[in-house]
């Protein structure tokens, strides 16, 4: 078959953009960025003061979601290896973390680090086959990972009630300086902080050396090795790190649901749906866009399971939210990557080019007129 | 330990995986259908299915008709269904800036067909449904008829499908896009039309697939497929995603290991799922393009 969509080609996506960074002095506004930093650090940290402990956890969901979501990113969008198996890694931040501070009586935040580090492993063991098996052929081998660690889990660890369900206490995840924040608000700084460290590293990764090998390697392998890159080690130090990013979400996922649960055979499978999604609608390669979609995904989904009192009346299946709900998400996807095919963040440049040049951007292929890392 | 080996056990076990085997290999023939017309991999081709498996037993239960015509309708039904799919919400976004794109649009649907299966053809409340089966009961030479009666239909839609992409001009047409989309559109071939050809065919492959699937447990509801569809997967996988032989081989390879495990490797009881895909990982890694797939050559 020489239909040469490839599954190499997926993510060949931003082949022509830019490499990140290479060109930061010709951004328009450089204050402008530097304003909207202070603006949205101050809104991060004004917010839990102002809204209450229910939806401040949503946030922290949409938090740990952002930092396995750029984690894929680095993968996926950034070196062109799909997986479609994160949420496996994910799991095994979550139940290092869990098994730690439950049956080991850590202090949560100990574990964060030895969550990354499990998950990092586990995936620099996974890269050994990413080697040698490509694109649909690896996000298969991922996905088998996925759907395999529930049922290895559930085999290997017990809980109470002898299931696969861990349940650290209130006390285990509670505030480590309860003069100044609650327990909900001290988690979303954690999370925060995690979220803003974990961003700068990324940034400062795809700037570096390293970084342009991963692209190097996405773009054209073939010729990523002949000018000297090292391939077989840029794709295994990015599938650890990759990996050791949803480890740490699953660690925070438990830190703030207070839970890391087995049980349902598909739950990982659909974490890393989620994953992916979030990276693609927010914009993949492109450092800010799987927070952006981590965000508006999580919105979505507020939506479409609370606020569907409209349109479940209006189809006459008041009674069937539940069931209506996944069928709007499904359809928003849709609609989205068909109005937005660059993902939000792709989308933010193309209407900022516009605006500031007063032109159409250029045609898709190399749509990145602004090639600045948002 | 077993010291004799208990050949009738074995013969069951192994008959048990061709049963399912044969599910498996109706779904990864539908993703390999696809794979080699369009080049991706559609997540959504479980939940278009059980779609399918939900009109057939509409028709058979509620209008009345005989369950193999009903059979055969919801596969005509998934035709036009998969060729709507792809002309609809496909082809907008095929050849877009990412080709992660497309890979999006099906896993929405995976999660709108799911959903919307649910409201159409399940009442509040309601249990599992039951499938009338194709097959009676019973066994011939020690197989249960079941078993034969899945291995003759896939059977049958193996020759189907070979007559008309070896024998028909259509199949030729179906072939050209595969291999060259460019040079067949260069020769008058409407490279549109065949690719929603390509998604009605393994829409209705899907549809019988998932109607046996149906047949084959004591009841189903809207999480029939997620399985099979994994199964699928792994099959196509490990026979090569552009090989239909390959995705039949792979599916009775994915079913009879399977089979076997849950009946003799006592230490993976509980964790029978690990043998395929390890068996997937082995075959892979020294035939990264799977035991028929062709091998892409890259060019720099």
């Amino acid at each position: 078959m020489s239909n040469q969509v490839t599954p190499d080609d997926v993510s060949g996506a931003a082949a022509n953009e830019p490499l990140p960074g290479s060109t930061m002095g010709r951004a328009p506004f450089p204050w402008l960025r530097a304003v909207a930093a202070v603006v949205l650090l101050v809104v991060a940290i004004a917010l839990p003061y102002s809204i209450n402990d229910e939806p401040l956890n949503v946030v922290c969901q949409v938090l740990y979601l952002a930092i396995a979501a750029m984690g894929l990113n680095l993968l996926t969008g950034f070196n062109g290896q799909v997986s479609i198996g994160h949420g496996a890694f994910f799991g095994v931040g979550a139940f290092a973390s869990a098994i730690l501070v439950v049956d080991h009586g850590w202090t949560f935040e100990m574990t964060i680090p030895v969550a990354a580090v499990v998950a990092g492993l586990v995936g620099a063991v996974m890269a050994i086959p990413a080697l040698r098996v490509k694109g649909l052929y690896l996000a298969l081998i991922t996905l088998g990972l996925a759907v395999l660690f529930p049922v290895v889990t559930t085999k290997y660890v017990k809980g109470s009630g002898g299931i696969a369900l861990l349940k650290p206490t209130r006390s285990q995840v509670s505030s480590m300086f309860p003069d100044i924040w609650s327990d909900d608000q001290y988690r979303y700084f954690v999370c925060l902080g995690l979220v803003v460290l974990l961003f700068l590293l990324a940034y400062n990764l795809m700037q570096s050396r390293v970084g342009r090998s991963i692209i190097a390697v996405r773009d054209q392998e073939v010729a990523a090795s002949t000018v000297g890159i090292d391939v077989a080690r840029v794709k295994v130090l990015t599938f650890a790190v990759s990996a050791a990013y949803a480890g740490v979400a699953g660690s925070l996922s438990v830190f703030v649901l207070r839970i890391a649960d087995a049980t349902n055979p598909l739950v990982y499978f659909q974490l890393s749906i989620e994953f992916l999604i979030a990276m693609v609608i927010g914009g993949s390669a492109t450092i800010s866009g799987p927070v952006v979609g981590a965000i508006f995904l999580i919105l979505i989904r507020r939506q479409t399971d609370e606020g569907t009192d409209f349109l479940p009346r209006l189809l006459g299946v008041e009674d069937r939210t539940e069931q209506l709900a996944p069928a709007l998400l499904g359809g928003i996807l849709i609609v989205l990557t068909y109005v937005l095919p660059e993902g939000l963040v792709g989308g933010f440049r193309k209407l900022k080019a516009k605006a500031l040049q007063g032109r159409t951007p250029r045609p898709v292929a190399n749509a990145t007129t602004d090639p600045t890392p948002n | 330990m077993i010291l004799a080996f208990d050949f009738n056990l074995f013969f069951d076990q192994t008959m048990n995986g061709v049963a399912s085997g044969v599910i498996f290999s109706s779904i990864a023939l539908a993703i390999v259908l696809i794979y080699r017309t369009t080049g991706l991999l559609n997540f959504a081709q479980g939940e278009m299915a059980l779609f399918s498996t939900f009109i057939t037993y509409k028709l058979a239960v509620d209008v009345g008709l005989p369950i193999a015509v009903a059979v055969v309708a919801s596969a005509v039904i998934g035709f036009v269904g998969g060729a709507v799919i792809e002309r609809v919400l496909i082809r907008p976004v095929e050849g877009a800036h990412n080709p992660l794109n497309v890979v999006i649009v099906t896993l929405g649907l995976f999660l709108a067909i799911n959903a919307l299966a649910a409201l159409i053809f399940i009442k509040p409340g309601q249990e599992a449904l039951r499938m009338p089966e194709l097959f009676p009961a019973g066994e011939v030479l020690g197989i249960q008829k079941e078993t034969v009666g899945f291995a003759f239909v896939l059977v049958l839609e193996c020759v189907l499908l070979f007559l008309l992409l070896q024998k028909t001009k259509l199949g030729l047409a179906l072939r050209g896009v595969a291999s060259n989309p460019e040079s067949s559109k260069l020769v008058g071939i409407n490279t549109g039309t065949m690719l929603m050809v390509g998604w009605g065919l393994a829409a209705a492959v899907g549809a019988v697939g998932g109607s046996l699937a149906a047949m084959q447990g004591s009841g189903f509801d809207t999480s029939l497929m997620q399985t099979v569809l994994v199964f699928g997967f792994a099959a196509a996988a490990l026979g090569g995603f552009d090989s239909l032989i390959g995705a039949v081989v792979g599916g009775l390879i994915v079913g009879i290991a399977n089979a076997w495990t849950v009946q003799y490797v006592d230490a993976l009881e509980g964790i029978e799922l690990v043998v395929p895909f390890a068996l997937i990982l082995l075959v892979l890694l020294i035939r990264p393009n799977g035991l028929f797939g062709r091998t892409i050559v890259e060019r720099v």
